[in-house]
């Protein structure tokens, strides 16, 4: 119910978290909303002794309109995001998944950064910054870098992020056609992680839960780039996924719903487009 | 105009809104300031034997005052003998089921109970449990109940069987010889979690040999004998308080072994302790619901009579048999339902297993088998391809038959099952529905419509003649107090029994409180289970209104010198006077303060002959989407008929709150164990509890059939709701997808079962 | 650590553990007992509480975090001894049975209401995925919600 003792600090620049990560190596976890960090420490299934919360770092909640591309700041929460009117304008599909993230409650702390970071496969936002291919920016002693978003999933949990590295940004290009978009995500309830999910833009497909990371349904793309239907396309949406046997599903019917969510997905965006 | 009956907002509220309940973990009495924590330490296996329990380096840790096991228990003395033999009470079996307090040398379900640590703060507690190492050496684990049976694996080798009760049914067989149809089927009635929101919770402090117990519990006074027999003490040394309950549900009927644990604790260590489980631990340690394998035989002619019945259940009661055999016994007590069926064999066997507990959870065996005779009669009506509402209305007990004595011993009082079909059907449109679902069968619609329907009846207050006690003093200032043995835990009783003292009395309900749940004050007391509060509690109420009235109308004719024949009450003045002269009124006070002791006391109890039996038909309409195999539920019409209506606002919400964990069961939630019975759905974020996006708004339509059992005539609601929707939602999503082949999905009707029964029906179908 | 929360309008200075929950400095620092925990994984809503004007489940925030910010509670709902047109909804709806749900669904539905001044029923229904209610069963929850909407306007939290 309660975690596990440890130190907290909060850092009141990046410039101080990174110092403070350096410090503490790997006994320091970043704090942004808490939301995928705090459940697992209540659970005691992460014991970090140091945290370093972000959460004053208030320079790195933005969403600016940046010409070809969106500049997310790291710690805009998803409520922000569903809510930015930039995003409405130009990338719907982000602002729409935002606000399927969790609860209201859970919206108002949780971060894009934070979720990224965390990596789990069966949460929306990665699988969509994957459809979207977005670019991380990533802060480290050493300076700035950006990570292709095809790079920075690496396994369950695992990212591209160096220990040391705090994700500042995210740069979303903007799609060719904004509302040619759609994002299928089939729960049993509403408050449900995906069971499975995918997100649709631009010609490209990306599935959250078919297995250790976010996937690009690449033969579904290959088929669509080849002139195939929706429904054909769809059909080989399980095609190089990796999809759990767990309480919620077995692994055959998470192929079965990825081919029906993701020939939904196709026919709402091109009806859309 | 009488206020019974009429719309009346609950006095309970304005408290619970603007400060909040408090509940056992919000006292702050002076009793327990300073008062330590309890954190248990849970088995992590299913079955296994203790082999050492070392408590060092949790005693080592900052803030420990005491680790606790068994060992230290040498001041209990142990459980009286019993033939371990179920006498009919909801009482633990006891004898070789024997269910210790702290686990002696083994344990028996993930979540039980092995230690307890005493620490100043609940954060080092959880610090602490943590470090106490218990070593078990792993013993096979028994949980498929039909393999507890064969009795292959012994949880307890004292007692030769796993199979702790049993109620054998009828061998015979030549009334289904006699059928032009016979369907036979096994159903499952899924493990489900109590789930109240608020956890179990208790507080204890021995002080000057007195030992006071605050617990979340739906009877103080039960508790009082419970923690009197188990610790050894007079009732006189033990005073029990149940504060605000954050619901009960049936699963804190009573104290369980952890709370008797913690009372026993305070008086060990002379700290005063206080304790709040864990959701992880209520999901593992609380007891379950439900979890029967049944199998059932209906057969009939194809004119739609259904001509005998037959149910065979298997009840899987969890690791200990904590209320003897109640649960199956009232399964097989309901089996026929609302139907005149000729021939009836209902029989079970009840097995123990390594999974947590099972006892009563809102319709406590009753819901089982509504779930399964109106499973049974669709399948029926299937077979013989008639509507399923035309069956039932083949076969409803006739209106004219009350009381009714079933086949399996029930006497129904009232009842008028055909009119609350009618009704449920009329509200529901059912025809025009019947018409949008041949609409989209026709038109291969991936969203086909699903109508299901139960017609239900149940048994409340099914031990009337234990009654409710009722304790009305009326005051020389003009208040009144009311000391119920009712424990309301959501059920608004406050609001309700100050209507009936209004309604009798004519004292306003702002100038009457209401009080329940302390032994030191209403020592002698039932409590709240079985839907059975309104007909005893209040029909108590009731009676101590009707004497304070006969007292005070003799004080009032001394006092205006006049025959009692001549006084009357004006109840909506609250004026006692001489008929027809007004000028002679006398308040209440007045009255009262005419008393030697200053007010007027009427401490009654009131015992009903036999239990009462509401009754109703729910119609679920639900969209199935065949391609993923989503349920939504579009609409839910109820007609709940529990006899006169006293608070319509009370009774609906009973209903919609039943209606709500009806769907759950039919559409989403299982308790689940891996195959060595660890539980899966242990969190909330597995456990599938139904949430508002899941459910639509209800339509509820009235009916009130009275009874004739008790002055109100009234039955119980508490239940009905939760009885009546499950099997009309679980028929509603086999009823989406029966034209493609289906003719059973087990609950939770689950998006994966529905896709899969599907795929099975079209593939049997191209064979 | 030391941590500085104002709560309810009134400013409370104390020394936690780093690893105390909100919800936990609400209940036993604060004294503060409405706010209750039903759970232990972000999923039950019941100990929601507004931190700087928003809802947010006090059982995933530090005490420390809220340092510095402003928390909300139902004991700081009322103004002047008048209930809140959300508290009072709630009353003549019915839209509450044991009550241990309830501080926390309805600080959620302040929130919602401030964001959507005038929510469908569907609106209602998923504004409140994360407020469980075993008692209720929603119906006349909603039903609190749609009519604090239609309510007049009223000083907000």
């Amino acid at each position: 119910m309660i975690p596990s003792t440890f130190s907290y600090q909060r850092a009141g620049s990046v410039e101080e978290a990174l110092s403070l990560a350096s410090e503490h190596g790997d006994d320091a976890k970043f704090l942004a909303g808490g939301h995928s960090l705090l459940p697992l420490m209540k659970l005691r299934l992460a014991a970090p002794e140091v945290i370093i919360d972000l959460g004053g770092l208030h320079d790195l909640s933005y969403v600016d309109d940046k010409g070809s591309y969106v500049a997310i700041g790291a710690l805009t929460r998803h409520h922000d995001v569903e809510h930015s009117e930039v995003l409405a304008r130009e990338v719907p599909l982000l602002a729409h998944a935002a606000g399927q993230v969790g609860d209201p409650q859970i919206r108002h702390r949780g971060t894009i950064g934070g979720s990224i970071a965390h990596a789990d496969p069966a949460s929306d936002l990665p699988a969509v910054l994957l459809t979207l291919d977005a670019t991380i920016v990533a802060r480290g002693p050493g300076g700035s870098r950006e990570i292709p978003i095809g790079e920075f999933f690496q396994g369950l949990f695992e990212t591209a992020l160096e220990p040391d590295e705090l994700l500042t940004e995210i740069r979303v290009p903007k799609p060719a056609s904004a509302s040619a978009w759609s994002f299928q995500k089939f729960t049993q309830r509403a408050i449900d992680w995906a069971i499975v999910g995918c997100a649709v833009q631009d010609g490209r497909v990306a599935l959250v839960n078919m297995g250790g990371t976010p996937l690009r349904a690449t033969a579904t793309e290959a088929a669509l780039a080849g002139g195939a239907s929706p429904a054909d396309a769809a059909a080989h949406a399980a095609e190089g996924t990796n999809a759990a046997d767990d309480i919620r599903a077995t692994k055959a019917y998470r192929e079965h719903l990825a081919r029906v969510l993701v020939s939904r997905a196709l026919t709402e965006a091109s009806s859309r487009s | 105009m009488s206020i019974l009956g009429t719309r009346v907002i609950r006095t309970e509220d304005p408290r619970l809104l603007t400060a909040g309940g408090v509940y056992v973990d919000d006292l702050r009495t002076p009793e327990l300031n300073g008062a330590a924590h309890v954190t248990f330490v849970r088995s992590p296996v299913a079955h296994a034997r203790i082999t050492g329990i070392d408590a060092s380096e949790a005693l080592a840790e900052p803030g420990v005052i005491a680790v606790l096991t068994v060992a230290d228990m040498d001041d209990l003395a142990p459980p009286p003998p019993s033939s371990g033999e179920w006498d009919g009470s909801p009482a633990p079996l006891g004898g070789p089921w024997a269910e210790p307090l702290l686990a002696i040398d083994t344990v028996r379900f993930v979540g039980e109970p092995v230690a307890v640590v005493i620490t100043d703060s609940g954060y080092q507690g959880e610090d602490a449990a943590d470090l106490v190492t218990v070593d078990y050496e792993p013993l096979p684990v028994v949980l498929e109940p039909t393999a507890a049976v064969s009795d292959e694996i012994l949880l307890f080798p004292a007692a030769d069987t796993n199979v702790c009760v049993a109620q054998a049914a009828s061998a015979d067989d030549t009334p289904f010889d006699a059928c032009d149809v016979v369907v036979e089927r096994d159903f499952v009635n899924q493990r489900v979690a109590c789930l109240p929101m608020e956890g179990r919770a208790a507080a204890a402090s021995f002080e000057n040999g007195r030992l006071t117990v605050w617990v979340s519990s739906q009877n103080a006074q039960v508790s009082r004998f419970i923690l009197a027999g188990a610790l050894g003490m007079a009732p006189e040394q033990l005073r029990v308080v149940v504060p605000d309950v954050g619901g009960g549900f049936g699963g804190k009927i009573g104290i369980d072994r952890d709370t008797i644990t913690l009372a026993w604790a305070a008086r060990k260590t002379g700290r005063a302790l206080r304790w709040a489980e864990t959701r992880s631990e209520n999901l593992v340690a609380m007891t379950q619901g439900r979890s029967q394998l049944q199998h059932i035989r209906i057969g009939g002619s194809r004119d739609g009579r259904i001509l005998a019945y037959r149910i065979d259940v298997i009840q899987d009661i969890g690791a200990y048999p904590r209320i003897g055999g109640l649960l199956p016994f009232l399964t097989c007590l309901m089996a026929p339902g609302v139907y005149d069926i000729p021939d009836v064999q209902a029989g079970f066997r009840q097995a123990v297993t390594n999974m947590t507990p099972i006892a009563a959870y809102r319709g406590a065996g009753r819901p089982e088998a509504t779930a399964a005779i109106e499973r049974a009669v669709d399948l029926f009506a299937a077979e013989i391809g008639m509507d399923p509402a035309e069956v039932r209305r083949r076969n409803f007990i006739a209106p004219d038959k009350f009381p009714f004595q079933t086949k399996t011993g029930a006497m129904y009082d009232t009842g008028r099952y055909e009119e609350a079909l009618d009704k449920a059907l009329a509200a529901a449109g059912y025809d025009q529905l019947r018409e949008e679902q041949r609409r989209r069968r026709a038109s291969g619609d991936p969203r086909q419509l699903g109508i299901g329907l139960s017609s239900y009846v149940e048994i409340t207050a099914p031990d009337p003649d234990a009654g409710e006690t009722a304790k009305i003093e009326v005051t020389d200032e003009g208040s009144a107090t009311v000391y119920t043995g009712s424990s309301a835990h959501g059920q608004g009783h406050h609001t309700a029994w100050a209507m009936l003292v209004q309604d009798e009395l004519g004292i306003p309900m702002d100038r009457i409180t209401v009080i329940h749940g302390d032994t030191d004050l209403i020592p002698v007391g039932v409590g709240t289970y079985g839907s059975r509060s309104l007909q005893l509690g209040g029909s108590a109420v009731h009676k101590a209104t009707v004497e304070v009235k006969d007292e005070a109308r003799r004080h009032a004719a001394e006092m205006l010198e006049a025959a009692e024949a001549d006084v009357v009450l004006d109840t909506s003045a609250g004026l006692w006077q001489v008929r027809g002269d007004p000028d002679t009124a006398l308040s209440w006070a007045q009255v009262a303060g005419h008393t030697s002791g200053g007010s007027l006391i009427a401490d009654v109890s009131f015992v009903q002959d036999r239990p009462t039996f509401p009754f109703g038909t729910h119609v679920s309409v639900v969209e199935v989407d065949t391609e993923t195999g989503q349920t939504k539920m579009v609409r839910h019409v109820a007609v709940d008929d529990a006899g006169i209506v006293m608070n319509p606002v009370l009774t609906e919400g009973q209903r919609h709150g039943g209606i709500a964990q009806g769907a759950a069961q039919a559409l989403l939630e299982e308790v689940l164990y891996d195959a060595d019975g660890n539980p899966l759905t242990s969190t909330l974020a597995d456990y599938a509890a139904i949430s508002a996006p899941d459910l639509p708004s209800f339509e509820l339509a009235d009916s009130e059939t009275p009874t004739d059992l008790n002055p109100l005539g009234v039955k119980g609601i508490g239940e009905a709701g939760t009885i009546g929707a499950t099997p009309a939602i679980q028929n509603a999503v086999i009823d989406a997808v029966a034209h493609l082949g289906v003719r059973h999905i087990d609950m939770p009707t689950t998006p994966q079962r529905v896709w899969t029964a599907i795929n099975e029906a079209q593939k049997a179908s191209h064979q | 650590m030391k941590v500085d929360l104002t709560v309810n309008g009134t400013n409370i200075t104390a020394d936690v553990e780093d690893r105390m929950l909100l919800v936990h400095f609400l209940r036993d620092v604060a004294n503060l007992t409405a706010t209750n925990v039903g759970c232990d994984t972000t999923s039950c809503g019941a100990c929601t509480v507004l931190l700087d004007g928003e809802s947010v489940k006090s059982c995933t925030v530090l005490a420390a975090q809220a340092s510095g910010h402003e928390v909300t509670t139902l004991e700081g709902l009322a103004t002047n001894g008048e209930m809140h047109p959300v508290q009072r909804a709630f009353h003549t709806e019915h839209g509450l049975q044991c009550g241990f749900c309830t501080p926390g669904m309805v600080m959620a539905i302040v929130s919602l209401l401030k964001e959507s001044p005038h929510p469908t029923e569907e609106q209602v229904r998923n504004g409140l995925e994360g407020n469980l209610c075993r008692c209720t069963g929603y119906h006349n929850i909603v039903r609190a919600a749609l009519a604090a909407a239609e309510a007049p306007a009223e000083v907000s939290a």
